[in-house]
C-alpha cells in the first residue's frame, strides 16, 4: 500500500508484574483505514489501546501515532487523536450545545472556531430541533452518533473507539457504521474495538488478539480464506480454539 | 490553559445546578442543620414539668418551691401526697424530676443541721436527667444562700461558678462551629467524592482523560466549584449564627477564613481520595457517610465530649480532622485568640492535609496505570 502511516506499532510490551498483557505486538495503520481491533475480554485490546492513547507506558517496545512516539510525546498524541468510549462519553445533563461547547473547550478550541463546529454538527447530524435539550431525553442512537461528532470536534488525525456499539440495536449499529464510513472517507482513520463479529466485516483491516499476542491481521475477506471459514465469526472462534 | 479551566468550572456548575439532589445538600442542608440543632437538640430546657412530694407544707418549703420555679426552667406539674403517686408522672411522661422534700425541712434548714431533700429523675434519660439535677442542685443552693444571708454561718463556703466565653452556656456556642465544620465536610469530602465518582461511572472521566488536559487540572476543575460554594456556605452558617443565635465572632475575621480554607483543602482531598477508591457513586456515598459522616458527627466532640469517651475512641477521634477544626474555631470564634495559640491545631491539621494530598495523589496516579 501506498497510503501513509499512521500507527505503526513495533513490539509493544506492557507487563503488570509477572503478568504479560500485551505481548510485543506489531503493525501498522494506514491513514484512512478503518481497522478493526478485536479480541475476547481480557485479550489485552485495552491496555493495548491505553499505550497508543498515552494513558499507560509501554514496558518495551516502540510505536508512533500521527508521527508522535508513543513514550516520549504522549501529550502531543492526546492533541492529535480522539475517543469515543463504550458508554458514549456525554453529559446527560448538559444540553447538546453544552457538551460541544465542553469538549471543544477542552481541546482549547477558540471561541470563534467552537462556533462554527456547533453549527456543522447541529446540521450534519440535523440535531438543529433539539439543540437545547438535556442529551438524556435524546434516542441511544442520536446520542451515539453526536458521542462520536464530539469525539473529533478538534479534527484528530485518528479516532479511537473502544466497542462503540455495545448494548446498542443492529438497526441503530448500522446507521452508526455509516457514520463511521462517512468520516473514514473524508481521510479520518478509525481505530475501533469491537466483539461483535459482523461488524468486523466492515472493517477495512482486521487484527485478531488472543492472550496478548496477535495471531492474525488482514482484511476480512483474506482471513477467512485463510482460516478457511464463512464470517468473521468462524474465524474467531478458529483462532481462539487453537 | 485557564480557558479551558473555565469551560470545566462552568460544566460543573451546570451539573450542580441541575441536580436536585445536589442542590439540596448545598443549600436545604446547612439551614436545616442550623434550624435543627439551634431549635430542637438543645441542652438548654425551659419549664420542665417536675412533681413535688411536699412532706413539710411549711413557709419555708413554699418558699423552695417559689425559688426554684422563679428561674424559668422548671414549672410545677402536680404536687403528690404520697410516695404512690410518685411514678405516675414519669409513666405518663408528664413530669421529669420529683423533690422531696422532708417533715423537718424548715426546723434543719434553720438549725443549720444541713437539711435534706431527694431529688429523683427519670433514669431513662440519663443525659436530660444530670441536667436537670445540676440545675436544680443549683437552685437549691442559691435558695440556701439567699436565706442565711447573715452570720448566722460563717463558715459556709460559697462555689461562685462564671462559665467564661459563654457565660449563658448557650448551645448554640457550641453547635454553630460544629455546623460549620460538618457543613464544609459534607460539601467538600462527600459531593466532590461522588461528582468525580459519577465521572468514573458515566465513563466521561476516561474521555477527560484521553484528551490533553492534565489530570491536575481535571480534578482541581472539579473541586473549585465546591470549594467556591462550600466558603459561601460557612459564611452564611457563621452569620446565621450571628444573628439568629447571637454567636460571636470574637477573633480575627481573616484568620478564620485562612482555617477554614485549610479545612476546605483538608476535605477535598479526602472526598478525591475517596473518589479513587470508589467507581460508583453509591459506593463513594457509603464510604464517605460511613468514614466521614458518621466518625465526625459522633467522635469529634461536637455532639458527645470527648473526655467521657473511652481512651480507644477518644484516639480514633484524634485522628479526625474535624475534631482540629472545630477546636480551632471555637478558640478563634470564641476566645478570640491569635494563631500563636493554635499552633498545635493549625499544625496537626496542615500534617493531615499533606498525608492525604499525597494520598490522594498516589492513588490516583495508580488508577491511571
Amino acid at each position: 500500500m501506498s497510503r501513509e502511516k499512521v500507527i505503526t506499532v513495533q513490539d509493544l510490551t506492557k507487563k503488570f508484574g509477572d503478568f504479560t498483557a500485551v505481548d510485543a505486538i506489531t503493525f501498522d495503520v494506514y491513514e484512512g483505514e478503518i481497522f478493526g481491533f478485536l479480541g475476547a475480554n481480557g485479550a489485552g485490546k485495552t491496555t493495548a489501546m491505553k499505550m497508543l492513547n498515552g494513558l499507560s507506558k509501554p514496558t518495551s517496545g516502540s510505536g508512533t501515532v500521527a508521527g508522535l512516539d508513543v513514550i516520549k510525546e504522549t501529550e502531543k498524541i492526546k492533541e492529535r487523536i480522539g475517543y469515543m468510549s463504550q458508554k458514549f462519553s456525554l453529559y446527560e445533563d448538559l444540553s447538546v450545545v453544552e457538551n460541544i461547547q465542553f469538549y471543544g473547550g477542552v481541546y482549547g478550541l477558540s471561541r470563534k472556531r467552537i462556533k462554527e463546529k456547533t453549527e456543522e454538527i447541529l446540521t450534519e447530524l440535523n440535531l438543529k430541533d433539539v439543540a437545547k435539550k438535556l442529551v438524556k431525553s435524546l434516542p441511544l442512537g442520536w446520542k451515539q452518533r453526536l458521542a462520536f461528532a464530539i469525539s473529533m470536534v478538534h479534527d484528530p488525525a485518528i479516532v479511537f473507539m473502544d466497542e462503540p456499539t455495545g448494548g446498542v440495536d443492529p438497526k441503530v449499529r448500522r446507521q452508526f457504521w455509516e457514520a463511521i464510513y462517512e468520516a473514514s472517507k473524508k481521510g479520518r482513520t478509525i481505530f475501533v474495538t469491537t466483539h461483535y463479529m459482523d461488524e468486523a466485516e466492515y472493517c477495512d483491516r482486521v487484527s485478531i488478539m488472543v492472550d496478548g499476542k496477535i495471531e492474525a491481521l488482514d482484511t476480512p475477506d483474506k482471513l477467512k480464506e485463510q482460516f478457511n471459514a464463512e464470517t468473521m465469526d468462524e474465524v474467531f472462534l478458529k483462532l481462539v480454539r487453537n | 490553559m485557564f480557558k479551558v479551566f473555565k469551560a470545566f468550572v462552568r460544566k460543573e456548575f451546570y451539573h450542580i445546578l441541575r441536580d436536585k439532589r445536589t442542590l439540596l445538600i448545598l443549600f436545604g442542608m446547612p439551614v436545616a442543620q442550623v434550624l435543627i440543632f439551634g431549635f430542637a437538640v438543645t441542652n438548654e430546657f425551659k419549664n420542665t414539668e417536675i412533681d413535688v412530694l411536699d412532706y413539710a407544707k411549711d413557709t419555708t418549703s413554699e418558699q423552695l418551691i417559689n425559688h426554684i420555679q422563679s428561674s424559668g426552667n422548671f414549672i410545677v406539674n402536680a404536687m403528690l401526697t404520697s410516695e404512690q403517686e410518685m411514678e405516675d408522672g414519669f409513666k405518663a411522661g408528664e413530669s421529669k424530676l420529683i423533690v422531696v422534700i422532708p417533715e423537718n425541712f424548715s426546723a434543719d434548714f434553720y438549725a443549720n443541721k444541713r437539711p435534706e431533700i431527694q431529688v429523683i429523675t427519670d433514669g431513662s434519660d440519663p443525659n436530660n436527667a444530670n441536667t436537670l439535677v445540676q440545675y436544680i442542685t443549683q437552685m437549691v443552693n442559691s435558695f440556701q444562700t439567699e436565706k442565711t444571708t447573715d452570720a448566722t454561718s460563717p463558715f459556709q463556703i460559697q462555689t461562685a461558678t462564671r462559665m467564661l466565653y459563654n457565660p449563658q452556656l448557650e448551645s448554640a456556642y457550641n453547635f454553630v462551629p460544629g455546623v460549620v465544620a460538618l457543613i464544609l465536610l459534607i460539601i467538600c469530602a462527600m459531593l466532590t467524592s461522588l461528582t468525580i465518582a459519577k465521572e468514573q461511572e458515566m465513563g466521561t472521566m476516561e474521555v477527560l482523560l484521553v484528551s490533553p488536559l492534565p489530570p491536575i487540572i481535571i480534578i482541581i476543575g472539579k473541586v473549585t466549584p465546591y470549594a467556591i460554594l462550600s466558603f459561601g456556605i460557612a459564611l452564611s452558617v457563621l452569620l446565621m449564627g450571628n444573628i439568629i443565635f447571637s454567636v460571636p465572632i470574637v477573633g480575627s475575621f481573616g484568620l478564620l477564613m485562612l482555617m477554614c480554607l485549610l479545612y476546605v483543602i483538608t476535605a477535598l482531598s479526602l472526598g478525591t481520595l475517596i473518589s479513587t477508591k470508589s467507581d460508583t457513586q453509591q459506593k463513594a456515598m457509603m464510604t464517605s457517610l460511613m468514614s466521614l459522616m458518621m466518625p465526625s458527627m459522633l467522635l469529634s466532640g461536637f455532639l458527645f465530649p470527648m473526655s467521657s469517651m473511652p481512651k480507644i475512641l477518644q484516639w480514633i477521634g484524634h485522628i479526625i480532622p474535624t475534631k482540629w477544626f472545630i477546636d480551632i474555631l471555637k478558640a478563634v470564634m470564641l476566645r478570640g485568640v491569635g494563631i500563636d495559640f493554635i499552633l498545635l491545631e493549625v499544625g496537626v491539621l496542615i500534617l493531615m492535609t499533606v498525608v492525604l494530598l499525597f494520598a490522594t495523589w498516589r492513588s490516583f496516579k495508580i488508577r491511571l496505570e
